[in-house]
């Protein structure tokens, strides 16, 4: 996974760091050290790669406004506003970012659209998930002929290509919302299904594995206090990637035309009519493709930097 | 290798089928027709033009009918487009996406792999910082982002380049959509090299070739840069998907006669043959693709054995 191979800024200062040798005397004086799990260390490594931490308050901010503002805001996503046609944005007209070809308050969109974005992000990426961990843990703890009969069928589906299908179904079966979910998570759980296989695969091996196994664990036990948490790190990592994925794919849907039903919006409908007005209007392009650029970079950072601090590899 | 070649094609036949299968199948239970018209037909005409395109007969003979003319290579009449086949659509609009495609490749491959050796060179320097900075601002903004600003200051402001069109391929109407079509690519690619240039770089073999003496230039070139581009054979494949579905919305923005707009008003259309026609065709692509790309790893890399 760590194709990236970044370096934290933190993580030279990080490792013997102050008070080392205070450690190192308390385990010769064999007192007690407190023991670092491997989420404590990761925690430590992300909190000091700023560009991480900064890029979560972000996205938290943006999130939250997103969720909050169009519940007091007071004009409404389809609300036009027929005397204040393409208004500019304005500190003290009441439009914070100006109003559309329509007269819609933009602000109160763009909210709504990242909402949206941020919605199909995390649902899709959710359906996502269930299948491809699903599917990538039972083949890998069968093994056998079920692990290669599972594993084929990804192979043959990963060189399928599925644009033209989520868009032929966009385009016949209607532009909803739930629609978008299940097209979406559905055709992107083959890269999360070969990861967690791959994984359980070589876990199931591991020597910790066996010893639960000698003395007597039960399955269900080991699959809960062995595997999943050593899971865990390699598919928080996948999540926080697959979402800006997810999110930049129905902008890419929505832009077509083919993503949520109008009036409601999401950042690729916001910029997709931005675009066509962008000669008069430049902001009704530019708020928008901003937002969306800060929702896929904040996740994009967060996800390097969730790598960095839970790869073990990297260590 | 031969050997191993013909074995993979003879392996991307069932996917074929499966693409061919699944997109005939979903255009057929969608509702609506290639010919439901706003004003209602005389139902004796419609009666006539679904029997001129077999439209009459039960799905299965239709399926039957369709493999055993894509065998042969022919796509069949375009539904909507009157008087042409999905072939000659496709010979006239491929060529346009198969040269702002290629274009956006070389320029992706050209600046990307420079960006990352740099990068990975200095890292955890300035050189390192900036670049992977921007490069991640290119894989977070969409092309269909990048290419409207594009247009709004290099054609409607500067006026240096057309606003879009194609005008048989002139030099200055491809560049704008060449280079919106690669600037995420190009992220993608200096991203990828300057990992797996680091991984490199880390290895024993390039410590002992700097001990021996040897100047940078060297170790970089001749020992250090064949491993660390391994990773990007693999990128290959996802390249080649970012390519097409960019070129989709590309040639939207600028409207270039490219199979991708024939692919959407084809859908909106229902015309259900040059829909399959372009999809098989990218499917093709992406298989034919793929392909190449592990070839090429075995090239590279001569541990890799085909069997």
């Amino acid at each position: 996974m760590s194709a990236d191979g970044r370096n934290g800024p933190g993580r030279l200062n990080w490792y013997p760091g102050r008070g080392a040798a205070e450690k190192a005397a308390a385990v010769l004086e064999h007192q007690d050290v407190e023991g670092r799990s491997l989420w404590r260390d990761a925690w430590n490594r992300l909190r000091h790669n700023r560009a991480a931490l900064a890029s979560g308050i972000l996205l938290a901010a943006i999130a939250l406004a997103a969720i909050v503002v169009p519940f007091f805001w007071p004009y409404g996503y389809a609300e036009p506003h027929w005397h204040l046609l393409d208004q500019a944005p304005t500190l003290t007209g009441g439009h914070l970012f100006g109003t559309d070809a329509l007269g819609r308050d933009l602000f109160v969109r763009v909210m709504w659209g990242c909402r949206i974005s941020l919605m199909v992000g995390v649902v899709a990426t959710l359906v996502t998930l269930a299948i491809g961990v699903t599917w990538g843990a039972v083949a890998g703890f069968m093994g056998g002929w079920v692990d290669a009969l599972m594993m084929r069928t990804v192979d043959i589906l990963y060189s399928i290509p599925f644009i033209p299908f989520v868009i032929i179904l966009m385009v016949l079966f209607g532009r909803d919302l739930f629609l978008i979910f299940v097209a979406i998570g559905a055709v992107s759980w083959l890269g999360i299904a070969r990861i967690v296989r791959g994984q359980t695969l070589s876990l199931r091996k591991k020597e910790f594995v066996e010893a639960a196994r000698a003395s007597g664990v039960s399955n269900g036990a080991i699959i809960r206090r062995h595997v999943v948490p050593n899971l865990l790190g390699i598919v928080i990592i996948y999540v926080t990637l697959t979402i800006p994925t997810v999110i930049l794919f129905e902008a890419f849907l929505s832009f077509l035309g083919l993503g949520v039903q109008a009036p409601m919006t999401s950042l690729g409908g916001l910029v997709s009519s931005g675009a066509a007005d962008m000669q008069s209007y430049p902001y009704l392009l530019y708020i928008p493709a901003v937002f969306l650029a800060a929702i896929v970079y904040c996740f994009n950072f967060i996800g390097d930097g969730l790598r960095d601090a839970l790869d073990p590899k990297d260590r | 290798m031969l050997k191993y070649s013909l074995k993979r094609f003879a392996g991307a036949i069932p996917t074929l089928l499966i693409i061919v299968t699944l997109s005939f199948f979903m255009l057929r239970a969608a509702p609506g027709g290639p010919f439901d018209m706003q004003r209602a037909m005389p139902p004796q005409i419609k009666k006539n033009i679904e029997k001129m395109y077999h439209l009459n007969e039960p799905l299965w003979e239709q399926y039957g009918r369709y493999l055993g003319n894509i065998v042969q290579g022919d796509f069949g009449p375009s539904y909507v487009y009157r008087g042409t086949t999905v072939n000659s659509l496709i010979a006239e609009g491929f060529p346009v996406d198969l040269i702002i495609g290629g274009f956006a490749l070389l320029i992706a491959l050209g600046l990307g792999i420079p960006i990352g050796i740099v990068a990975a060179m200095r890292q955890n320097t300035g050189w390192d910082y900036g670049p992977m900075a921007l490069a991640m601002l290119g894989i977070s903004v969409p092309n269909f982002v990048v290419a409207p600003i594009l247009i709004l200051v290099l054609a409607v402001e500067l006026q240096w380049l057309p606003a879009g069109g194609w005008a048989h391929g002139s030099p200055l109407h491809v560049i704008l959509p060449t280079v919106s079509l690669a600037a995420p690519l190009v992220a993608y690619i200096a991203r990828l090299m300057r990992g797996s240039m680091v991984e490199v770089l880390n290895s024993p073999y390039i410590r002992t070739a700097r001990a021996k003496g040897l100047p940078t230039r060297t170790v970089i070139l001749r020992h250090a840069l064949k491993p660390a581009l391994l990773p990007l054979v693999s990128y290959l494949g996802p390249a080649a998907v970012g390519i097409i579905t960019g070129s989709i919305v590309i040639e939207e923005i600028f409207a270039l006669p490219g199979i991708g707009r024939f692919f959407v008003n084809g859908a909106l259309n229902r015309d259900y043959t040059l829909v399959m026609g372009v999809t098989i065709l990218y499917g093709m692509l992406i298989i034919g693709v793929n392909l190449a790309a592990d070839l090429l790893y075995g090239v590279l890399d001569p541990r890799v054995r085909y069997q």
